[in-house]
């Protein structure tokens, strides 16, 4: 069972996995904005893993439908994150998220 | 062990090195090709799972697009990344206690519900792309919409945030075409009138 033919188990383990490393991926660089939003992507894939690998299973297109939107959501996300990456950037010389602390009260 | 298994395996060891690499790699510019291979392995692994069209995407849109504008901006930026790493080694702890702890609660729950499930629905027959569109098109016409707006909004939004207004630029102002007033433009001098030649 554990190592024969992929069965869904097999693929949710694999999205499970991806998740806990993109998400240990983004405590290991918290100064870093750029290994943070590559981290998120990474989350997505691991979800998107899981609708295709339960579409697949259960049969239904519509988690195909659904993984669709999340990469077109993800598309606006990371240009958007991009694009205020690069004012951030511009704007205060660094991409250091623990020495953005401007807004603090 | 068929050829199915076998790629699975091998995709699903790539997919996950490539995964470690992107999280720890010194570079960003590593960081965003290791993330590259990733996908590459993903699309693959969704080959296998008959989702041909969104494979497809993954690659046209996230290696194409998505990782281009990655890279463009990583070397785009003149960030002095050693400094960002200083305090790496010190986040480790946490970040592995993290990590362990979400992969721990999912290991839980997918024990507890999906193993033992290993029938598989019958195979879809026919193609892919068309099952996807007549969903898409028909079930979910509307939020197909809305994802048009949402990239729009995003075009939007991506060049009004980094769009720099350049002083030197010529260009036209409707608004203060439409403000302008007569005296504005015309100036009227008293001339004394001149005398006619004798």
């Amino acid at each position: 069972m554990a190592f024969g033919a992929p069965t869904l188990a097999h693929y949710l383990v694999l999205g499970a996995i991806l998740f806990a490393i993109s998400m240990a991926g983004i405590f290991l660089n918290r100064r870093n904005v750029i290994i943070m939003l590559m981290a998120i992507e990474l989350m997505l894939l691991a979800v998107n893993l899981n609708f295709i690998a339960f579409s697949r299973y259960l049969g239904d297109m519509a988690g195909q439908v659904f993984v669709f939107f999340i990469l077109t959501v993800a598309a606006a996300e990371s240009a958007i994150g991009l694009a205020i990456l690069v004012l951030l950037f511009r704007n205060t010389g660094s991409i250091d998220v623990e020495a953005q602390g401007r807004l603090r009260g | 062990m068929n050829f199915q298994t076998f790629t699975f395996y091998a995709f699903a060891a790539i997919l996950i090195f490539a995964a470690v690499r992107v999280i720890t790699t010194r570079n960003p510019v590593h960081a965003a090709l290791w993330l590259v291979l990733s996908f590459f392995t993903a699309a693959g692994i969704w080959l296998l799972l008959q989702a041909e069209f969104l494979a497809i995407a993954l690659v046209l849109v996230y290696v194409g697009a998505v990782m281009v504008l990655f890279l463009f901006v990583v070397m785009m930026l003149d960030v002095n990344f050693e400094v960002l790493r200083q305090h790496f080694k010190s986040y480790l702890p946490i970040a592995g206690a993290v990590g362990a702890l979400v992969l721990f609660e999912m290991a839980l729950v997918i024990v507890d519900s999906a193993i033992g499930r290993t029938t598989a629905a019958p195979a879809p027959t026919g193609s892919n792309t068309r099952a996807l569109g007549d969903l898409l098109y028909v079930d979910y016409v509307y939020p197909f919409e809305i994802a048009a707006v949402v990239l729009l909004v995003a075009i939007v939004a991506a060049i009004a945030l980094t769009h720099r207004d350049r002083k030197e630029r010529k260009h036209q102002d409707p608004g203060r075409q439409a403000k302008v007033r007569r005296e504005d433009r015309i100036r009227l001098i008293d001339l004394p009138s001149e005398k006619p030649p004798a």
